[in-house]
């Protein structure tokens, strides 16, 4: 078929990072990979990330999805302060989602601050790859 | 400067520095929407200022972070550095990661520096029609220098010579023996040898190799491409490194050499913006001849050879036009 000639469409792009000062990336190093498997864009910053140069990625790469990971305990602190420094730069259509060691409460508290999607061990694939075009989709 | 009150609204954000602007401008230059590509076309002459210098060399010979000592220096010398780094898409998913970014250490409040990471979606030669116009939008941003870091597969990154000026290619020891330092393609477009993690065993013979190479005659524009060995580790040779690309720029104006060039550059990308806009009718008119998927069907079955087909079809597309 000559539809096979056609150019693709558009890909999202993906910014995935690690705030903090959390030393375990191979989670981020995954869901990067199952998103470029699924036709993303994927600036991957990895580890050590503070959230200022979260947000100065986020704006120079313009992407337009955040995915944040964090394994150490801190994201109640550094999830927020990403958040707030996004308003703060008057970004408001790139929604954020997250992934790590993330108690069920803090999650439901992360949602409320504006935090898309929280997936915690054991989600698939499939489900990270389907969320993240949804919130993608919803955003735009 | 010219007026700036005639232009769209988003070439406007961008000669006045909004850096969001710039970075939904290259994001709709790269999909080829046709709003962007305006704003880049009312760009236009605004653009030739910047020095363009493209970074390239084979997988994981440090082209990033050697990149991050130049923004450093550059920086330091109070220059406005872009960067655009391009990483392969997959031609299987189309999807990619780009790593580029974690090498690039800067101040988080620093707005002298924009880096930007691009996918190659598909051009083969390491730089993309999308890389040469995310060029020109930082160029017209007011950036001094922009860098080209590209893919780095190794033989064939020759597209770079198209964008850039001054061309650096980055090379390590034990790549190979001298021989490899004779084939035809990356190392002929050296303006520049950067003989990166100098700090390893093997940095002297692969210097002797490289100043062997060079010794050996002149790139067709009469230049004498520059061995710098250099180490992100210590820090050796970057100063050196950014001399030797001034020395070749410095080249370029003496010899009006640079003149030619951009003649040269100008001819080659209308020819190439032509050849896409004809192949692509070619191929949207020809797939929807009647006669095409039978052609299709008898060199799949071997009745017809593609020659032949390709013939035909041609004939009839030509006849139509």
């Amino acid at each position: 078929m000559s539809s096979t000639r056609r150019r693709r469409p558009i890909p999202l792009r993906v910014l995935i990072a690690k705030p903090g000062l959390d030393g375990h990336d191979r989670g981020a190093k995954v869901v990067a990979r199952a998103l470029r498997d699924a036709g993303m864009e994927v600036i991957y910053v990895g580890l050590r990330q503070t959230p200022e140069e979260i947000v100065d990625a986020a704006i120079e790469e313009d992407v337009d999805l955040i995915g944040l990971s964090c394994l150490s305990g801190a994201h109640m602190a550094l999830f927020p302060r990403v958040l707030k420094l996004l308003r703060a730069r008057k970004i408001t259509n790139v929604p954020v989602f997250a992934g790590g060691i993330i108690p069920d409460e803090d999650a439901r508290r992360l949602k409320k601050l504006g935090i898309k999607a929280v997936f915690g061990p054991g989600t698939t694939l499939e489900r990270i790859v389907t969320t993240a075009r949804e919130i993608a989709r919803k955003s735009t | 400067m010219k007026r700036i009150g005639r232009l769209p609204a988003d070439a406007r954000a961008i000669v006045a520095g909004d850096r969001k602007a710039l970075a939904r401008v290259i994001s709709g230059v790269e999909n080829r929407d046709e709003t962007q590509l305006g704003t880049l076309r009312a760009l236009y002459s605004r653009t030739g200022r910047a020095r363009v210098i493209g970074i390239t060399g084979p997988l994981g010979v440090g082209k990033s972070s050697v990149i991050n000592d130049l923004v450093k220096l550059l920086r330091a010398e109070g220059k406005r550095v872009g960067v655009v780094a391009v990483d392969p898409t997959s031609p299987f998913s189309g999807g990619s990661v780009l790593g580029d970014r974690i090498r690039i250490e800067r101040r988080p409040d620093d707005d002298g520096v924009f880096m930007r990471s691009m996918a190659s979606r598909g051009e083969s030669g390491g730089v993309s029609a999308a890389t040469r116009d995310t060029v020109r939008l930082l160029d017209a941003a007011g950036f001094d220098v922009v860098l080209v870091e590209t893919v780095g597969s190794g033989q064939v990154e020759v597209d770079i010579r198209q964008v850039a000026s001054s061309n650096v290619v980055v090379v390590v020891p034990q790549l190979g023996d001298e021989v490899q330092t004779l084939k035809a393609g990356l190392f002929e477009i050296a303006d520049v040898f950067c003989l990166n993690k100098s700090d390893l065993p093997g940095a002297d013979s692969a210097k002797r190799d490289y100043a062997e190479l060079v010794s050996l005659g002149l790139t067709p524009e009469g230049w004498r491409p520059i061995v710098v060995s250099t180490s992100t580790l210590t820090g050796e040779g970057i100063t050196q490194l950014w001399a030797s690309i001034q020395a070749h720029e410095e080249f370029l104006d003496r010899r009006g050499v640079r003149k030619e060039r951009d003649r040269l550059r100008a001819q080659e990308e209308i020819f190439q913006l032509l050849r896409d806009r004809v192949a692509r009718q070619l191929e949207d008119e020809v797939s929807r001849a009647p006669s095409f998927q039978g052609e299709v069907d008898r060199v799949a079955r071997r009745e017809v050879d593609p020659h032949t087909a390709a013939d035909r079809l041609f004939k009839k597309f030509s006849m139509a036009n």
